[in-house]
């Protein structure tokens, strides 16, 4: 497109939009998909180091109980868990579901189908501030009277239904479902918006299977987030329910609190724990899979090769959506559910290894052959990979009815869902952050200390969550304030574990901090790092055909048009190492993008 | 890079490897199912290890091996799309390994939860409270008797036992699990308030006691001795210590304390805990230490 006025047939007239003039419009309130991913973003950074502070010093109580801490004082049992239930809360909403999909996806996902914005910029501003606005109350539940809720993030009925059950489920309480409530609204219009700008706002030429697999990923996140937000909604309103207006959805009868029988009746606990796991098992999958889309996607980049079975990580990403929503039973084999249908819940869930399975053969398969650019985000793409299989594979310990008899509540699974769905989707995150940051902010982040933070982290990881495997297999309970007491050790059989105890804080503490180096990176290369041209990376993709960073519209007025998949590295004759989606082909200059395309991802180049 | 990387993830592959095999494990079992329990976990666990470990020999060797430098400057990588016939190999190859494991663990879980507890069981009720464990035994007439939420007595009738029933007038109510070795054990778990999990990791054995639930289980306990009780769902503040004590009794000692006068039980049981350690393992007759459980 040598001369931007003349256009190609059915094309429309450049149109440009302008930015709004305010400060307000502009970066507060604004309408811009990327000025509302940066403030995901920026919701999901401060989240992300209050999480984490959090579990730092649940590690620390946990390692040296009842030890009075210059400015903190004494760790009691009730602060310590209501540590853990902040900590978990906000770390799986307002951070792994908060910046995979509302920051990374709103900012690079129409860029990368090539829209001007999403279908809906004012539902796209106020699920923004919806979200704040619950993260607000969320925090707010630690200042009140009784202080945060106890009961964790997944706020099992009674405890969580009856203010007289322990300290902080009183007004506390009531505030974490007030919190998490908002939380659903703002991210059923999240998906509405996500769901909508995917199948109507492509550009010409881009058809479904030419798209980059982060967009597949963002694509079938929304459609879990829209199935599976509305039921926790409900449940939410259940519980609020039952604690203030008297009902008995999760009450059942003859409860005795505090020398009283509740006049509650015909409730079943056991319903929250449907409700709450037929959403929370896709919700693990909501924050992984923006994950899996970025590295695919950037191990592709950096392999400088095509991604390996494009076709197969859309089946398996496919494959994993649905069976999710088939498997929430496995977190509730041993409540007291029908043992029956708990068979029927660990086959699916061992079934739903196999596509996870299979994508991770298609990352080894893109590494094969590749001439690998060991850049920031490709060591994280990497690590995302290893920590992947590391985490994802004890899934096979536990999704076994007879095995989840010792492991259930145990470290073990502490280890395994803090690998695969806590530490690698925040790998994919970081992997996330260096590759686009260059895009978001037109500077590159400083490589040296992206190095340093990834080799740390890596190690550190590691460190801190395989050891909680072991304690789980010696029987350590999860949700534990303590370990021991004044009197000396609670629990005989776990007395030797303290040495792994002290090593896994030890390194969470090292990792804690390490952390700062990347805050730091991010601050400086802001206003320091080297400045980033359009395509720093030579990538293929539609995000790298605009400026950095991109314009209010961005493509200044010129919708891009595509004429080929996602990932054509390393073709053979063409001039450089990776073709442009928006690069015509020589011989056919343009029109194939007006054919049909129900391509492999990689038109033209079938084996 | 690629090398530093490369052998990076070898290492870490090779300590996980290694703590796994550190000796931290399991406590011995004292179950009949827990053999089959740590069977089906050591295959599970051998399947998880082959998988873990080649996939990441398999990344190591890949970041090491395909790393760009100045030799290959000019190369340039493998353009290919994918291949189907591996697809294929590997989505079947997996599919059968994962749904075959998960198949094979059903054949302990169905022993336990598919059938009743069989005839002869020794029979008790366990009530958890916050948070605190409490045993209702059925005594001399071997029924369990009427209880009221209502009649709940913090001090002297926690679970709230109606002593006008008449098979209540013999029922005892402890706060120590006493369980007769080698005979079926069937456990009736309820709550008074919310949820709770019985965990004795000696046993295999978890179960969550759900208020406005009784959940039957059974299993049989092959081993004398004093075990701790833990619980393993989160109650609420010192859930952390809310311990119980399991005592596996000879059948003869059992036979005796059941047959004692209900209000000498619990000063019985304290002289039982007496004569087993905490943790260790005795033989039937509970005469001999055959060593500590962890």
């Amino acid at each position: 497109m040598a001369d931007a006025n003349v256009l190609h047939e059915g094309q429309e007239t450049v149109h440009r939009h302008e930015p709004p003039k305010s400060f307000i419009r502009k970066y507060i309130f604004s309408l811009d998909h990327k000025v509302i991913g940066i403030q995901y973003l920026t919701l999901a950074l401060v989240a992300v180091f209050v999480g984490m502070t959090l579990s730092v010093l649940m590690r620390m109580n946990l390692t040296w109980p009842d030890v009075n801490w210059p400015l903190l004082g004494t760790i009691k049992p009730e602060v310590y868990l209501s540590l853990l239930t902040i900590h978990g809360t906000i770390m799986v909403f307002f951070v792994l579901t908060t910046a995979p999909q509302g920051g990374f996806g709103n900012y690079i996902l129409p860029i990368q189908i090539g829209a001007d914005d999403m279908a809906f910029p004012v539902l796209n501003m106020l699920s923004f501030w919806v979200t704040l606005v619950g993260f607000i109350v969320l925090i707010a539940a630690f200042f009140v009277q009784g202080g945060a809720p106890i009961g964790g993030w997944t706020a099992y009925p009674p405890l969580s239904a009856v203010p007289s059950a322990g300290p902080g489920q009183g007004t506390g309480m009531n505030l974490w479902i007030i919190s998490i409530a908002i939380f659903c609204v703002g991210s059923l219009l999240g998906a509405l918006n996500f769901i909508t700008t995917l199948l109507n706002l492509r550009a010409k030429g881009m058809s479904l299977m030419r798209m980059p697999l982060t967009c597949w990923a963002w694509f079938t996140t929304a459609v879990l987030a829209l199935l599976a937000f509305p039921v926790l909604l409900a449940a939410g309103v259940l519980l609020f329910l039952d604690r203030n207006a008297g009902t008995s959805f999760f009450l059942p009868a003859g409860l005795y609190f505090g020398r009283d029988v509740l006049k509650n009746a015909g409730g079943s606990p056991i319903l929250w724990q449907h409700l709450f796991w037929f959403f929370g098992h896709p919700e693990v999958y909501i924050a992984i899979l923006p994950g899996m889309g970025a590295t695919s996607h950037i191990l592709s980049t950096f392999a400088r090769k095509p991604v390996f079975g494009y076709r197969a990580m859309v089946f398996a990403i496919f494959a994993i959506g649905l069976l999710g929503f088939f498997v929430w039973g496995h977190h509730m084999f041993i409540s007291g559910m029908s043992p029956y249908s708990a068979m029927a819940f660990s086959i699916l869930t061992l079934a739903i290894g196999v596509p996870s399975a299979v994508k991770t053969f298609n990352w080894l398969g893109t590494l094969w052959g590749a001439k690998i650019r060991f850049t920031t985000p490709m060591l994280f793409a990497i690590g995302f990979v290893s920590l992947f299989v590391a985490g994802g594979i004890t899934g096979l310990v536990l999704g076994q009815t007879s095995l989840d008899l010792p492991m259930h509540d145990t470290y073990f699974v502490l280890g395994h869902f803090h690998l695969v769905m806590g530490v690698a989707a925040i790998f994919g995150m970081f992997a996330g952050i260096y590759f686009w940051f260059p895009k978001m902010f037109g500077k590159m982040m400083s490589e040296k200390l992206g190095r340093i933070h990834f080799w740390i982290t890596f190690i550190g990881v590691y460190s801190i969550f395989i050891p909680m495997h072991i304690m789980g297999i010696v029987g350590m309970p999860r949700r534990y304030a303590q370990f021991s007491d004044k009197n000396g050790q609670i629990y005989g059989f776990l007395a030797s574990l303290h040495p792994l105890v002290l090593f896994v804080t030890v390194a969470a503490i090292i990792t804690f901090f390490t952390q700062f180096i990347f805050l730091f990176n991010l601050v400086w290369s802001l206003f320091k790092g080297k400045k980033a041209g359009d395509n720093p990376w030579e990538a293929t993709t539609l995000e790298w055909a605009t400026s950095s960073p991109p314009p209010h519209d961005n493509f200044a007025g010129h919708p891009p048009v595509v004429y080929r998949g996602a990932y054509e590295f390393s073709v053979p004759g063409a001039p450089n190492d990776f073709v442009m989606q928006t690069e015509p082909d020589a011989e056919e200059s343009g029109s194939r993008a007006q054919q049909d395309s129900s391509g492999n991802g990689h038109d033209g180049h079938k084996h | 890079m690629g090398r530093a990387l490369g052998i990076l993830i070898w290492l870490l592959t090779l300590g996980t490897v290694v703590l796994f095999f550190s000796g931290w494990w399991f406590p011995t079992t004292i179950t009949e199912h827990g053999p089959q329990v740590d069977q089906q976990f050591m295959i599970t666990i051998i399947v998880v290890a082959i998988a873990f470990v080649a996939a990441q020999i398999g990344l190591g060797y890949m970041v090491w091996r395909y790393r760009a430098n100045a030799q290959n400057k000019d190369e340039r990588a493998l353009y290919t799309h994918g291949n189907n016939r591996l697809e294929v190999i590997w989505t079947v190859v997996t599919a059968v390994v994962f749904i075959g494991l998960a198949v094979m663990g059903q054949r302990v879980w169905a022993n336990l939860r598919f059938s009743e507890a069989p005839a002869g069981s020794f029979q008790v009720e366990v009530v958890a409270q916050q948070f605190a464990w409490n045993l209702h035994y059925p005594g001399p007439d071997g029924k369990l008797g009427h209880t009221d939420p209502t009649l709940i007595d913090d001090q002297d009738n926690p679970i709230g036992l109606d002593r006008k029933d008449l098979g209540a007038r013999d029922d005892i109510v402890g706060s120590t699990l006493v369980l007769p070795v080698n005979r079926p054990a069937e456990l009736i778990l309820r709550s008074k308030d919310v949820t709770h999990s019985f965990w004795v990791p000696q046993l295999r054995f978890k179960q969550d006691l759900v208020p406005g639930m009784q959940i039957h289980v059974h299993f049989t306990p092959t081993k004398v001795g004093q075990f701790q009780l833990a619980c393993a769902e989160l109650c609420g503040m010192t859930h952390y210590k809310m311990q119980g004590t399991l005592l596996v009794l000879p059948q003869d000692q059992l036979n005796d304390l059941m047959a004692r006068p209900k209000d000498e039980f619990q000063s019985r049981v304290e002289e039982l805990k007496k004569m087993y350690e905490v943790g260790a393992i005795y033989d039937e007759q509970g005469k001999t230490k055959l060593g500590m459980s962890y």
